[in-house]
Protein backbone atom coordinates (compact mmCIF):
# COMPACT_ATOMS: atom_id res chain seq x y z
CA UNK A 1 0.00 0.00 0.00
CA UNK A 2 1.08 3.56 -0.73
CA UNK A 3 2.23 5.94 2.36
CA UNK A 4 -0.79 7.65 3.04
CA UNK A 5 -0.33 11.67 2.39
CA UNK A 6 1.03 11.41 -0.55
CA UNK A 7 -0.99 11.21 -4.16
CA UNK A 8 0.21 8.02 -5.95
CA UNK A 9 3.74 8.56 -7.66
CA UNK A 10 4.37 11.57 -5.34
CA UNK A 11 3.64 14.61 -7.68
CA UNK A 12 0.40 15.75 -8.29
CA UNK A 13 -2.16 14.75 -11.07
CA UNK A 14 -1.50 18.34 -12.98
CA UNK A 15 1.91 17.78 -13.10
CA UNK A 16 2.26 14.40 -14.51
CA UNK A 17 -0.52 15.78 -17.19
CA UNK A 18 2.12 18.61 -17.92
CA UNK A 19 5.08 16.06 -17.99
CA UNK A 20 3.11 13.10 -19.79
CA UNK A 21 2.02 15.97 -22.20
CA UNK A 22 5.79 16.89 -23.13
CA UNK A 23 6.29 13.32 -22.91
CA UNK A 24 3.71 12.59 -26.39
CA UNK A 25 5.45 15.71 -28.37
CA UNK A 26 8.88 13.72 -27.68
CA UNK A 27 7.58 10.70 -28.83
CA UNK A 28 5.71 12.55 -32.08
CA UNK A 29 8.98 13.87 -32.68
CA UNK A 30 11.89 10.91 -31.90
CA UNK A 31 14.92 12.84 -30.58
CA UNK A 32 13.89 16.29 -30.00
CA UNK A 33 14.39 17.96 -26.82
CA UNK A 34 11.10 19.07 -24.89
CA UNK A 35 11.29 21.65 -22.53
CA UNK A 36 9.22 20.49 -19.33
CA UNK A 37 8.29 22.40 -16.08
CA UNK A 38 10.61 20.11 -14.07
CA UNK A 39 9.97 20.04 -10.01
CA UNK A 40 12.03 20.15 -6.80
CA UNK A 41 11.92 16.69 -5.74
CA UNK A 42 12.42 15.10 -2.49
CA UNK A 43 16.34 14.27 -3.71
CA UNK A 44 18.91 16.78 -5.08
CA UNK A 45 19.74 16.99 -8.76
CA UNK A 46 22.02 14.88 -10.25
CA UNK A 47 20.26 11.66 -8.46
CA UNK A 48 18.07 11.00 -11.50
CA UNK A 49 15.00 13.70 -10.80
CA UNK A 50 14.36 13.89 -14.73
CA UNK A 51 13.82 9.78 -14.99
CA UNK A 52 12.05 9.96 -11.78
CA UNK A 53 9.80 12.67 -12.99
CA UNK A 54 9.30 10.99 -15.90
CA UNK A 55 8.99 7.37 -14.37
CA UNK A 56 6.16 9.49 -11.41
CA UNK A 57 4.08 10.48 -14.99
CA UNK A 58 3.63 7.01 -16.49
CA UNK A 59 3.83 5.06 -13.93
CA UNK A 60 0.17 2.70 -12.93
CA UNK A 61 -0.64 0.76 -10.38
CA UNK A 62 -0.59 -2.38 -12.55
CA UNK A 63 3.54 -1.83 -13.11
CA UNK A 64 6.21 -3.81 -11.65
CA UNK A 65 8.71 -1.60 -11.64
CA UNK A 66 12.99 -2.42 -12.06
CA UNK A 67 15.72 0.09 -11.31
CA UNK A 68 19.17 -0.41 -11.67
CA UNK A 69 22.24 2.21 -11.74
CA UNK A 70 24.81 1.22 -13.87
CA UNK A 71 23.53 -2.07 -14.48
CA UNK A 72 23.22 -3.13 -10.67
CA UNK A 73 19.81 -3.72 -9.06
CA UNK A 74 21.57 -3.60 -5.66
CA UNK A 75 23.52 -0.19 -5.46
CA UNK A 76 22.53 3.18 -3.81
CA UNK A 77 20.91 5.14 -6.48
CA UNK A 78 18.83 2.02 -7.56
CA UNK A 79 18.19 0.76 -3.94
CA UNK A 80 16.69 3.98 -2.94
CA UNK A 81 14.75 5.61 -6.13
CA UNK A 82 13.19 1.98 -6.20
CA UNK A 83 11.81 1.73 -2.59
CA UNK A 84 10.87 5.70 -2.96
CA UNK A 85 8.13 4.41 -5.80
CA UNK A 86 7.43 1.84 -3.85
CA UNK A 87 6.67 3.97 -0.99
CA UNK A 88 4.60 6.42 -2.61
CA UNK A 89 3.22 4.12 -5.60
CA UNK A 90 2.68 0.77 -3.50
CA UNK A 91 3.39 -0.84 -6.88
CA UNK A 92 5.44 -4.30 -7.40
CA UNK A 93 9.18 -4.37 -7.82
CA UNK A 94 11.49 -6.95 -9.43
CA UNK A 95 15.08 -7.28 -10.06
CA UNK A 96 14.24 -9.02 -13.32
CA UNK A 97 14.08 -7.56 -16.64
CA UNK A 98 11.61 -9.88 -18.36
CA UNK A 99 9.46 -9.33 -15.71
CA UNK A 100 9.63 -5.31 -15.56
CA UNK A 101 7.05 -3.56 -17.36
CA UNK A 102 8.78 -0.16 -16.39
CA UNK A 103 12.82 0.49 -15.97
CA UNK A 104 14.39 3.14 -14.93
CA UNK A 105 17.98 2.84 -15.56
CA UNK A 106 21.08 5.01 -15.04
CA UNK A 107 24.06 4.25 -17.08
CA UNK A 108 23.31 1.17 -18.64
CA UNK A 109 20.36 -0.93 -20.81
CA UNK A 110 19.64 -4.06 -19.32
CA UNK A 111 21.86 -6.94 -21.74
CA UNK A 112 18.53 -8.90 -21.39
CA UNK A 113 16.42 -7.47 -24.71
CA UNK A 114 13.38 -5.27 -23.72
CA UNK A 115 9.84 -6.87 -25.65
CA UNK A 116 6.69 -4.90 -26.88
CA UNK A 117 4.84 -3.43 -24.05
CA UNK A 118 7.78 -2.48 -21.70
CA UNK A 119 8.96 1.57 -21.19
CA UNK A 120 12.55 2.39 -20.43
CA UNK A 121 13.50 5.98 -18.35
CA UNK A 122 17.00 7.19 -18.72
CA UNK A 123 18.36 9.57 -16.67
CA UNK A 124 20.08 11.93 -18.37
CA UNK A 125 22.47 14.58 -16.85
CA UNK A 126 23.35 16.63 -19.49
CA UNK A 127 20.80 16.27 -22.84
CA UNK A 128 22.09 18.87 -25.66
CA UNK A 129 24.93 16.67 -27.79
CA UNK A 130 26.36 20.27 -29.24
CA UNK A 131 26.87 21.40 -25.96
CA UNK A 132 30.55 20.29 -25.95
CA UNK A 133 30.76 22.18 -29.64
CA UNK A 134 28.54 25.19 -29.33
CA UNK A 135 27.64 26.87 -25.54
CA UNK A 136 25.10 29.03 -26.42
CA UNK A 137 21.66 27.07 -26.66
CA UNK A 138 19.88 29.52 -28.94
CA UNK A 139 22.81 28.45 -31.39
CA UNK A 140 22.57 24.45 -30.60
CA UNK A 141 18.51 24.90 -31.18
CA UNK A 142 19.05 26.54 -34.49
CA UNK A 143 21.59 24.33 -35.53
CA UNK A 144 18.77 21.10 -34.70
CA UNK A 145 16.25 22.79 -35.99
CA UNK A 146 18.43 23.08 -39.85
CA UNK A 147 19.99 19.72 -39.26
CA UNK A 148 24.22 21.23 -38.79
CA UNK A 149 25.63 18.56 -37.52
CA UNK A 150 29.05 18.68 -39.30
CA UNK A 151 30.57 20.23 -36.36
CA UNK A 152 29.74 17.87 -34.20
CA UNK A 153 32.54 15.10 -36.24
CA UNK A 154 34.51 17.60 -35.13
CA UNK A 155 35.12 15.84 -31.84
CA UNK A 156 35.45 12.07 -33.79
CA UNK A 157 38.33 13.79 -35.72
CA UNK A 158 39.66 14.72 -33.15
CA UNK A 159 39.57 11.66 -31.38
CA UNK A 160 40.73 9.71 -34.26
CA UNK A 161 43.82 11.96 -34.31
CA UNK A 162 44.91 11.99 -30.72
CA UNK A 163 44.29 8.01 -30.46
CA UNK A 164 43.94 5.96 -33.69
CA UNK A 165 40.30 5.60 -32.64
CA UNK A 166 37.07 6.65 -31.94
CA UNK A 167 37.73 7.22 -28.06
CA UNK A 168 34.00 8.52 -27.05
CA UNK A 169 33.62 5.69 -24.49
CA UNK A 170 30.07 6.62 -23.11
CA UNK A 171 27.33 8.96 -24.33
CA UNK A 172 28.13 8.03 -27.86
CA UNK A 173 25.98 10.89 -29.65
CA UNK A 174 23.58 9.44 -31.74
CA UNK A 175 21.30 10.23 -34.99
CA UNK A 176 17.27 9.36 -34.08
CA UNK A 177 15.33 8.73 -37.28
CA UNK A 178 17.47 9.68 -39.63
CA UNK A 179 16.66 13.44 -37.97
CA UNK A 180 17.61 14.74 -34.96
CA UNK A 181 21.25 14.16 -33.06
CA UNK A 182 20.59 12.79 -29.47
CA UNK A 183 22.86 12.24 -26.31
CA UNK A 184 21.97 8.36 -25.19
CA UNK A 185 23.03 9.77 -21.50
CA UNK A 186 26.13 8.12 -19.80
CA UNK A 187 25.36 4.56 -21.28
CA UNK A 188 28.48 2.65 -22.64
CA UNK A 189 28.68 2.93 -26.06
CA UNK A 190 28.63 -1.02 -26.23
CA UNK A 191 24.60 0.25 -25.59
CA UNK A 192 24.44 1.91 -27.95
CA UNK A 193 23.26 -0.65 -30.71
CA UNK A 194 20.63 -1.93 -28.42
CA UNK A 195 18.65 1.24 -28.55
CA UNK A 196 18.44 0.59 -32.86
CA UNK A 197 15.22 -0.87 -33.62
CA UNK A 198 13.99 -1.94 -30.01
CA UNK A 199 10.49 -2.93 -29.47
CA UNK A 200 10.27 -0.84 -26.32
CA UNK A 201 9.54 2.98 -25.57
CA UNK A 202 12.59 4.46 -24.57
CA UNK A 203 11.85 8.12 -22.72
CA UNK A 204 14.72 9.94 -21.26
CA UNK A 205 14.57 13.17 -18.34
CA UNK A 206 16.76 15.65 -17.70
CA UNK A 207 15.40 17.47 -14.11
CA UNK A 208 17.94 19.91 -13.78
CA UNK A 209 18.60 20.85 -17.75
CA UNK A 210 14.20 20.72 -18.14
CA UNK A 211 14.24 18.91 -21.13
CA UNK A 212 12.37 15.26 -21.93
CA UNK A 213 13.20 13.26 -25.32
CA UNK A 214 12.37 10.24 -26.47
CA UNK A 215 12.95 7.04 -28.83
CA UNK A 216 9.94 5.10 -29.71
CA UNK A 217 9.91 1.19 -30.06
CA UNK A 218 11.40 0.59 -33.75
CA UNK A 219 13.04 3.50 -34.38
CA UNK A 220 16.22 3.37 -36.36
CA UNK A 221 19.01 4.65 -33.59
CA UNK A 222 23.07 5.35 -35.57
CA UNK A 223 26.06 6.32 -33.56
CA UNK A 224 27.99 8.74 -35.64
CA UNK A 225 31.06 7.74 -37.36
CA UNK A 226 33.22 8.01 -40.72
CA UNK A 227 33.26 5.68 -43.09
CA UNK A 228 36.89 4.78 -42.36
CA UNK A 229 36.49 4.65 -39.23
CA UNK A 230 33.14 2.76 -38.35
CA UNK A 231 31.30 2.92 -35.24
CA UNK A 232 32.61 -0.38 -32.60
CA UNK A 233 31.46 -1.63 -29.29
CA UNK A 234 33.86 -2.47 -26.37
CA UNK A 235 35.37 -5.62 -26.51
CA UNK A 236 36.98 -7.80 -23.50
CA UNK A 237 39.03 -10.22 -25.79
CA UNK A 238 39.72 -13.16 -24.41
CA UNK A 239 37.59 -12.20 -21.14
CA UNK A 240 34.65 -13.42 -19.36
CA UNK A 241 32.65 -12.83 -16.58
CA UNK A 242 34.21 -14.35 -13.12
CA UNK A 243 31.15 -15.33 -11.62
CA UNK A 244 28.74 -16.59 -14.45
CA UNK A 245 31.34 -17.15 -17.23
CA UNK A 246 28.93 -14.59 -19.89
CA UNK A 247 31.09 -13.67 -22.67
CA UNK A 248 28.75 -11.12 -24.10
CA UNK A 249 27.88 -8.80 -21.61
CA UNK A 250 29.22 -5.65 -20.09
CA UNK A 251 32.32 -6.39 -17.72
CA UNK A 252 33.32 -4.29 -14.98
CA UNK A 253 36.60 -4.18 -13.80
CA UNK A 254 36.53 -5.11 -10.01
CA UNK A 255 39.55 -4.41 -7.91
CA UNK A 256 39.09 -7.03 -4.94
CA UNK A 257 42.39 -6.11 -2.54
CA UNK A 258 44.65 -3.75 -1.55
CA UNK A 259 47.52 -6.24 -3.85
CA UNK A 260 46.25 -5.36 -6.97
CA UNK A 261 43.73 -8.16 -7.10
CA UNK A 262 41.06 -7.65 -9.53
CA UNK A 263 38.19 -9.52 -11.08
CA UNK A 264 36.20 -8.71 -14.45
CA UNK A 265 32.15 -9.13 -13.40
CA UNK A 266 28.71 -8.55 -15.36
CA UNK A 267 27.92 -4.84 -14.46
CA UNK A 268 24.18 -6.17 -15.50
CA UNK A 269 23.49 -8.30 -12.00
CA UNK A 270 19.68 -9.62 -12.96
CA UNK A 271 21.83 -10.76 -15.89
CA UNK A 272 24.76 -12.78 -13.90
CA UNK A 273 22.67 -14.04 -11.83
CA UNK A 274 20.69 -15.41 -15.11
CA UNK A 275 23.35 -16.96 -16.15
CA UNK A 276 24.22 -18.93 -13.29
CA UNK A 277 23.08 -22.32 -13.28
CA UNK B 1 29.19 39.08 -67.75
CA UNK B 2 26.95 39.67 -64.39
CA UNK B 3 28.25 40.63 -61.06
CA UNK B 4 28.93 38.50 -58.27
CA UNK B 5 27.67 40.94 -55.67
CA UNK B 6 25.49 43.77 -55.95
CA UNK B 7 24.89 46.61 -52.91
CA UNK B 8 22.21 48.62 -53.34
CA UNK B 9 21.30 51.50 -51.00
CA UNK B 10 22.36 49.80 -48.18
CA UNK B 11 21.75 51.47 -44.73
CA UNK B 12 22.44 50.43 -41.07
CA UNK B 13 21.86 52.74 -37.93
CA UNK B 14 22.80 52.00 -34.64
CA UNK B 15 20.14 54.06 -32.76
CA UNK B 16 21.26 58.02 -34.06
CA UNK B 17 24.02 56.80 -35.52
CA UNK B 18 24.25 56.28 -39.23
CA UNK B 19 27.23 53.55 -39.58
CA UNK B 20 26.48 52.74 -43.40
CA UNK B 21 24.38 55.78 -45.08
CA UNK B 22 22.98 54.55 -48.71
CA UNK B 23 26.59 52.26 -49.44
CA UNK B 24 25.77 51.06 -53.08
CA UNK B 25 28.60 49.03 -55.46
CA UNK B 26 29.13 46.15 -57.44
CA UNK B 27 31.72 43.21 -57.14
CA UNK B 28 32.90 41.35 -59.90
CA UNK B 29 34.02 38.12 -60.40
CA UNK B 30 38.21 37.76 -59.91
CA UNK B 31 38.08 41.38 -58.71
CA UNK B 32 39.45 42.27 -55.13
CA UNK B 33 37.72 45.05 -53.63
CA UNK B 34 39.72 47.53 -50.82
CA UNK B 35 37.40 49.20 -48.43
CA UNK B 36 39.62 51.91 -46.64
CA UNK B 37 38.36 54.71 -43.97
CA UNK B 38 39.51 55.70 -40.45
CA UNK B 39 38.49 53.69 -37.73
CA UNK B 40 34.97 54.20 -36.99
CA UNK B 41 33.99 55.20 -40.75
CA UNK B 42 31.69 51.97 -40.89
CA UNK B 43 33.61 49.76 -43.27
CA UNK B 44 33.60 46.80 -40.73
CA UNK B 45 29.95 47.19 -39.98
CA UNK B 46 29.57 46.95 -43.87
CA UNK B 47 31.26 43.94 -44.19
CA UNK B 48 29.46 42.51 -41.82
CA UNK B 49 26.05 43.60 -43.13
CA UNK B 50 27.06 41.51 -46.40
CA UNK B 51 28.96 38.91 -45.12
CA UNK B 52 27.54 37.70 -41.89
CA UNK B 53 23.97 38.12 -40.24
CA UNK B 54 24.04 41.60 -39.09
CA UNK B 55 20.87 42.79 -39.95
CA UNK B 56 20.32 45.94 -41.88
CA UNK B 57 17.83 48.77 -41.95
CA UNK B 58 17.24 49.45 -45.65
CA UNK B 59 18.59 48.32 -48.97
CA UNK B 60 19.55 45.25 -50.88
CA UNK B 61 22.32 42.54 -51.08
CA UNK B 62 21.84 40.34 -54.32
CA UNK B 63 24.79 37.42 -54.87
CA UNK B 64 24.42 35.12 -58.38
CA UNK B 65 25.73 31.86 -56.67
CA UNK B 66 27.76 29.14 -58.18
CA UNK B 67 24.09 27.90 -60.10
CA UNK B 68 24.10 31.24 -61.64
CA UNK B 69 21.10 32.28 -59.87
CA UNK B 70 20.68 35.44 -58.27
CA UNK B 71 19.85 35.49 -54.83
CA UNK B 72 18.21 38.02 -52.87
CA UNK B 73 20.54 37.71 -49.54
CA UNK B 74 18.45 39.16 -47.20
CA UNK B 75 15.61 37.42 -47.63
CA UNK B 76 17.17 34.16 -48.46
CA UNK B 77 15.75 31.68 -45.64
CA UNK B 78 18.17 31.46 -42.53
CA UNK B 79 18.89 27.56 -43.94
CA UNK B 80 20.38 28.90 -47.10
CA UNK B 81 22.08 31.86 -45.89
CA UNK B 82 23.96 29.53 -43.56
CA UNK B 83 24.87 27.06 -45.83
CA UNK B 84 26.10 29.69 -48.31
CA UNK B 85 28.17 31.64 -45.32
CA UNK B 86 30.08 27.80 -44.48
CA UNK B 87 30.51 26.81 -48.13
CA UNK B 88 30.24 29.77 -51.04
CA UNK B 89 31.76 32.33 -48.60
CA UNK B 90 34.02 32.54 -46.25
CA UNK B 91 35.13 35.21 -43.58
CA UNK B 92 38.45 35.84 -42.29
CA UNK B 93 38.51 37.73 -39.14
CA UNK B 94 40.82 40.45 -38.02
CA UNK B 95 41.19 37.88 -34.91
CA UNK B 96 41.91 34.52 -35.67
CA UNK B 97 40.48 33.66 -32.32
CA UNK B 98 37.08 34.61 -33.87
CA UNK B 99 37.42 32.49 -36.76
CA UNK B 100 39.24 29.40 -35.39
CA UNK B 101 38.26 26.88 -32.77
CA UNK B 102 41.31 27.72 -30.53
CA UNK B 103 40.59 24.24 -28.98
CA UNK B 104 40.59 21.98 -31.60
CA UNK B 105 43.88 21.01 -33.93
CA UNK B 106 44.68 23.02 -37.00
CA UNK B 107 43.64 19.56 -38.74
CA UNK B 108 40.05 19.76 -36.93
CA UNK B 109 39.88 23.75 -38.08
CA UNK B 110 40.12 22.67 -41.92
CA UNK B 111 37.91 19.71 -41.19
CA UNK B 112 34.63 21.49 -39.92
CA UNK B 113 33.84 23.03 -43.32
CA UNK B 114 34.21 20.12 -45.08
CA UNK B 115 32.49 17.88 -42.20
CA UNK B 116 29.56 20.61 -42.65
CA UNK B 117 29.04 19.93 -46.35
CA UNK B 118 28.55 16.10 -45.34
CA UNK B 119 32.22 14.80 -46.01
CA UNK B 120 32.42 12.02 -43.61
CA UNK B 121 35.57 10.12 -44.67
CA UNK B 122 37.95 10.71 -42.33
CA UNK B 123 41.62 9.68 -44.34
CA UNK B 124 39.49 11.74 -47.14
CA UNK B 125 39.69 15.02 -44.80
CA UNK B 126 43.16 14.57 -43.65
CA UNK B 127 44.63 14.95 -47.24
CA UNK B 128 42.41 17.66 -47.77
CA UNK B 129 43.79 19.87 -44.95
CA UNK B 130 47.24 18.74 -45.61
CA UNK B 131 46.78 19.99 -49.19
CA UNK B 132 45.44 22.89 -47.93
CA UNK B 133 48.21 23.81 -45.14
CA UNK B 134 50.71 23.68 -48.05
CA UNK B 135 48.74 26.10 -49.90
CA UNK B 136 49.07 28.18 -47.66
CA UNK B 137 52.37 27.72 -46.56
CA UNK B 138 52.26 25.65 -42.96
CA UNK B 139 54.51 22.98 -42.15
CA UNK B 140 52.25 19.67 -42.90
CA UNK B 141 53.47 18.09 -39.69
CA UNK B 142 51.58 20.85 -38.08
CA UNK B 143 48.46 19.67 -38.63
CA UNK B 144 47.75 18.21 -35.34
CA UNK B 145 49.06 21.13 -33.16
CA UNK B 146 46.62 23.53 -31.30
CA UNK B 147 46.15 26.98 -33.14
CA UNK B 148 47.06 28.30 -29.71
CA UNK B 149 50.31 26.99 -30.48
CA UNK B 150 50.74 28.80 -33.73
CA UNK B 151 52.16 32.11 -34.94
CA UNK B 152 49.71 35.14 -35.04
CA UNK B 153 50.68 35.22 -39.17
CA UNK B 154 50.25 31.05 -39.06
CA UNK B 155 47.16 31.47 -37.25
CA UNK B 156 46.05 33.94 -39.78
CA UNK B 157 47.31 31.47 -43.04
CA UNK B 158 45.63 28.90 -40.90
CA UNK B 159 42.17 30.90 -40.86
CA UNK B 160 42.28 30.91 -44.86
CA UNK B 161 43.40 27.10 -45.15
CA UNK B 162 39.96 26.50 -43.13
CA UNK B 163 37.98 29.00 -45.58
CA UNK B 164 39.74 27.91 -48.57
CA UNK B 165 38.49 23.85 -48.31
CA UNK B 166 34.79 24.46 -49.03
CA UNK B 167 36.32 26.41 -52.46
CA UNK B 168 34.13 29.88 -51.98
CA UNK B 169 33.81 32.16 -54.56
CA UNK B 170 33.58 35.61 -52.35
CA UNK B 171 35.86 35.70 -49.57
CA UNK B 172 35.43 38.59 -46.78
CA UNK B 173 38.36 40.02 -44.86
CA UNK B 174 38.26 42.59 -41.97
CA UNK B 175 42.10 43.35 -41.39
CA UNK B 176 43.86 40.35 -42.49
CA UNK B 177 46.97 41.96 -41.39
CA UNK B 178 46.16 43.79 -38.11
CA UNK B 179 48.33 42.43 -35.49
CA UNK B 180 51.43 41.51 -37.56
CA UNK B 181 54.49 42.69 -37.77
CA UNK B 182 56.35 43.99 -41.04
CA UNK B 183 57.37 40.96 -42.73
CA UNK B 184 54.63 38.82 -41.79
CA UNK B 185 52.83 40.82 -43.24
CA UNK B 186 54.46 41.25 -46.35
CA UNK B 187 54.42 37.34 -46.86
CA UNK B 188 50.55 37.13 -46.34
CA UNK B 189 50.04 39.60 -48.58
CA UNK B 190 52.20 38.10 -51.45
CA UNK B 191 50.12 34.87 -50.23
CA UNK B 192 47.26 36.30 -50.62
CA UNK B 193 47.97 37.57 -54.08
CA UNK B 194 48.48 34.41 -55.62
CA UNK B 195 45.65 32.49 -54.29
CA UNK B 196 43.48 35.21 -55.47
CA UNK B 197 45.26 34.90 -58.56
CA UNK B 198 45.22 30.50 -58.61
CA UNK B 199 41.53 30.13 -57.57
CA UNK B 200 40.11 33.20 -59.17
CA UNK B 201 38.85 34.09 -55.96
CA UNK B 202 36.65 37.55 -55.18
CA UNK B 203 37.44 39.36 -52.68
CA UNK B 204 36.03 41.98 -50.31
CA UNK B 205 38.83 43.72 -48.20
CA UNK B 206 38.52 46.06 -45.16
CA UNK B 207 41.59 47.80 -44.05
CA UNK B 208 43.44 50.65 -43.10
CA UNK B 209 45.97 50.19 -44.35
CA UNK B 210 47.26 51.88 -47.83
CA UNK B 211 49.78 49.83 -48.67
CA UNK B 212 47.33 47.00 -48.24
CA UNK B 213 44.91 47.83 -51.22
CA UNK B 214 47.95 49.08 -53.53
CA UNK B 215 49.25 45.70 -53.25
CA UNK B 216 46.01 43.73 -53.37
CA UNK B 217 42.92 45.26 -54.37
CA UNK B 218 41.99 46.26 -57.69
CA UNK B 219 39.15 48.58 -57.00
CA UNK B 220 39.23 50.67 -53.78
CA UNK B 221 35.67 52.21 -51.75
CA UNK B 222 37.05 55.22 -49.36
CA UNK B 223 34.43 55.60 -46.53
CA UNK B 224 34.49 58.55 -44.00
CA UNK B 225 31.11 58.92 -41.36
CA UNK B 226 29.38 56.06 -43.22
CA UNK B 227 29.14 56.80 -46.84
CA UNK B 228 31.50 56.33 -49.48
CA UNK B 229 33.24 59.67 -50.55
CA UNK B 230 35.45 58.43 -53.22
CA UNK B 231 35.84 54.93 -55.52
CA UNK B 232 37.39 54.04 -58.32
CA UNK B 233 40.66 51.86 -59.64
CA UNK B 234 43.06 51.28 -56.90
CA UNK B 235 45.56 53.48 -58.72
CA UNK B 236 43.49 56.47 -59.76
CA UNK B 237 42.03 56.64 -56.20
CA UNK B 238 45.70 56.29 -54.74
CA UNK B 239 47.81 58.48 -57.10
CA UNK B 240 44.77 61.02 -57.85
CA UNK B 241 42.76 61.42 -55.02
CA UNK B 242 39.37 63.67 -55.59
CA UNK B 243 38.06 64.18 -52.26
CA UNK B 244 39.91 65.94 -49.68
CA UNK B 245 39.52 63.03 -47.07
CA UNK B 246 40.94 60.98 -49.72
CA UNK B 247 44.12 63.43 -50.20
CA UNK B 248 44.34 63.58 -46.39
CA UNK B 249 44.59 59.59 -46.31
CA UNK B 250 46.79 59.12 -49.04
CA UNK B 251 49.45 62.03 -48.09
CA UNK B 252 49.49 60.49 -44.78
CA UNK B 253 50.79 57.50 -45.65
CA UNK B 254 54.60 57.28 -45.41
CA UNK B 255 56.19 56.43 -49.03
CA UNK B 256 59.48 54.73 -49.13
CA UNK B 257 61.11 55.29 -52.30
Amino acid sequence: MPEPGFNFAYLDEQTKRSIRRAILKAIAIPGHQIPFSSREMPMSYGWGTGGIQVTASVIGKEDTLKVIDQGADDTTNAVNIRRFFKKVCGVKTTEKTSEATLIQTRHRIPETPLTEGQTIVYQVPMPEPLFVIEPSRTEAAKMHALEEYGSMYVKLYEDITQFGHIATAYDYPVIVDKRYLMKPSPIPRFDNLKMNNNPALQLFGAGREKRIYAVPPYTEVKSLDFEDYPFTVEKWEDKACEFCGATDSYLDEVVTDNEGGRMWICSDTDYCNGQLP
Amino acid sequence: MGYLLNINQLTKTYGNLTACDNISFDLYSGQILGIVGESGSGKSTLLNCIGSNLSIDGGKVTYTNSNNEILNIKQLPEAQHRKLTKTEWGFVQQNPRDGLRMNVTAGANIAERLLNVGVRHYGNIREEAKYWLEQVEIDTNRIDDLPSTFSGGMQQRLQLARVLVTKPGLIFMDEPTGGLDVSVQARLLDLLRSLVRNLDLSVILVTHDIGVVRLLAHRLLVMKNGQIVESGLTDRVLDDPQHPYTQQLVSSVLINN
